[in-house]
């Protein structure tokens, strides 16, 4: 941006009324954002008890990381649902969000219907999206079982209630992967398909080879929307039986050892380091991306 | 986004699906294959929806005694049942308490950054925006032990929060909200701001306007459009909020309407069709939004990078 003196020379009210509006949101965001950030990773390396002063505890380097991984059962389990999670999502929910994005974006008649109808969960809450499904996943009452007959407890069976949440999970994504990529697609200047097309490619390499590199900023941002959500997934899981019982995930561990009954910091906060390493590497992508299409 | 929990605000380069785009004559031919299989999509998207909405209408006694297979039995006794036992109108009061000031004050704050990173050149601008957006995007759960000790720690007069500390209480709750939503909407707003004309605040400098002046009568009149689409996704946002109400407020009567949703599971817990009564009820508010304010949700959603 370039300097443009006459306006930018500030009285000394200005100044102050300057400062406010940058300290006051920028305190803030300081005071519950990146404090408790960097806050986490410190008491990760201490044997804080949660009980006596914080100034007490001392420093016990990575037994706490150590101790996670070899001597907390509910941990690699977490690991390995997160992990499924993900592949669900970046497999499954993503591409085919995509693909409906691109179905839509011929903009055939109905269209608006369509993509209103695919969106619709997007309005709702994760929370309220578990509740929504126990009608259908409902042992006694649920749909599924009243069609079929059979008497599977979807929330509660341990060998299907990971896929039980994912399927509800899905759902809401699809609609929010479809809207981003529509968004992107209209962002895409039509004069490269008619050249495309003039060249003879066909609709499928026209995509592939014209159209989605092009969209190579908005790809990043669904790839970190996506990683994102999955890590941070909690909502859905926690209102179907707080994480427990084939359903555990990192983001319900940890909170299930802060305000549980058993307050284990200690444990708590070397799983919060864990995640906050994984989302940063995905943060600082979004956040170069987003910085370089700001310029 | 989510945020929270919820997804997370995410700015998006591109034009709103909104726009269209101009269509040549014959396009729309030939498609049927397409055309069927969006339907079907369609249809089972809204379904479990429509299902919901449809149950939430039915007899208990007749759909246990039929099967949801069955047609009838229609009546609105679930509503009152569900509004009385899931205490809805202390719960959307809560929801209304919290969202309110948590929105105001997201946008306030978030004009106030974005203003002036778009209005002043100051060398650490971007470093400004990026410390915002990359906020919105860390796992909350991450943070929740400091947050949560702190909060536990922090003294406030009994006026200020009945709990004697932050933890509990409904302001603790609305800075959270308002520490994680600020990036976004100062993003958005910033690349709004950028738009503007210089020229403008020349004539508000030579008539004596100070910066609050133009800030106040310059700038925030102009940026409506923007303000609406943000309030819109806000206002859906932080309702639908889950994750931090629940551990910040652990008595039950501060609860708003989605964190209650963990207590109705175990009340409704025989009966669907007050899940299904109870669900409506939770979603009228985003839905009423989703229907009335579509416009401003998707432009909002991405909005992002749309420079102009």
């Amino acid at each position: 941006m370039s300097k443009y003196k006459g306006i930018d020379q500030l009285s000394t009210v200005d100044r102050i009324v300057v400062s406010l509006m940058v300290l006051v949101p920028t305190v803030l965001v300081l005071w519950l954002v990146w404090l408790p950030a960097i806050g986490s990773v410190l008491l990760s390396f201490t044997n804080w008890d949660g009980i006596g002063p914080v100034s007490e505890a001392k420093m016990i380097g990575l037994k706490n990381y150590s101790d996670v991984v070899s001597i907390y059962p509910p941990f690699w389990p977490a690991v390995q649902h997160n992990l499924i999670w993900l592949g669900v999502m970046f497999l499954v929910a993503t591409p085919f969000g995509m693909f409906l994005a691109v179905l839509l974006d011929r903009e055939l008649r109905g269209t608006r219907i369509y993509q209103t109808a695919i969106y619709l969960p997007v309005v709702l809450s994760l929370a309220l999206v578990g509740f929504i499904w126990q009608l259908i996943y409902s042992r006694d009452q649920g749909l599924i079982n009243q069609v079929t007959g059979s008497t599977i407890d979807w929330y509660g069976d341990q060998r299907y209630n990971l896929w039980a949440a994912l399927v509800a999970s899905s759902w809401r994504h699809v609609g929010y992967v479809m809207l981003l990529y529509l968004a992107g697609l209209k962002g895409v200047d039509p004069s490269l398909r008619e050249a495309a097309k003039v060249d003879g490619a066909d609709e499928r390499t026209t995509f592939f080879k014209v159209v989605f590199p092009v969209m190579a900023p908005i790809n990043i941002i669904v790839l970190v929307v996506t990683v994102i959500e999955s890590l941070r997934a909690f909502d859905l899981v926690w209102v179907i039986n707080k994480g427990r019982n084939g359903l555990e995930l990192i983001s319900t561990l940890v909170t299930s050892n802060i305000v549980g009954e058993a307050s284990r910091i200690g444990f708590g906060s070397a799983m919060a380091t864990m995640m906050l390493l994984i989302s940063s590497v995905f943060v600082v992508f979004y956040v170069r991306i987003v910085m370089r299409e700001q310029r | 986004m989510t945020t929270t929990s919820d997804a997370p605000p995410t700015a998006v380069p591109g034009r709103s699906p909104v726009a269209r785009r101009p269509k040549k004559a014959g396009a729309r031919k030939g498609h049927l294959p397409t055309q069927v299989f969006l339907a079907v999509v369609a249809v089972l998207w809204i379904f479990p929806v429509g299902y919901a909405l449809i149950n939430s209408f039915r007899d208990y006694a007749y759909t246990s005694k039929n099967g949801y297979l069955s047609f009838g039995g229609f009546t609105l006794q679930n509503y009152r049942d569900a509004w009385e036992q899931a205490n809805f109108s202390h719960t959307m009061l809560n929801s209304a308490i919290i969202t309110i000031p948590a929105v105001l004050l997201t946008l306030f704050l978030s004009c106030c950054i974005a203003f002036v990173v778009a209005r002043f050149s100051f060398k650490f601008n971007l470093a400004l925006l990026a410390t915002f957006t990359a906020a919105n995007l860390l796992p909350p759960q991450a943070l929740l032990i400091p947050v949560y000790r702190m909060f536990r720690a922090i003294e406030v007069p009994f006026w200020f929060s009945e709990s004697g500390t932050l933890l509990n209480s409904y302001w603790g709750l609305i800075a959270v909200n308002v520490a994680f939503q600020t990036g976004f909407c100062a993003f958005v707003l910033s690349n709004y701001m950028k738009t503007l004309p210089r020229e403008m605040y020349e004539s508000a400098v030579v008539d004596g306007a100070g910066v609050a002046r133009q800030f106040f009568t310059l700038t925030l009149p102009l940026c409506r459009p923007p303000l609406a689409a943000l309030a819109t996704l806000e206002v859906t946002w932080i309702y639908n909020e889950f994750f931090w109400a629940t551990v910040l407020l652990q008595s039950g009567d501060k609860y708003p309407v989605t964190s209650s949703i963990n207590n109705l599971r175990g009340q409704f817990f025989t009966d669907n069709n007050l899940v299904a009564a109870g669900s409506v009820v939770i979603a009228l508010p985003t839905l009423i939004i989703f229907f009335l304010l579509q416009k401003q949700f998707v432009a909002g959603l991405t909005l992002g990078a749309t420079k102009g």
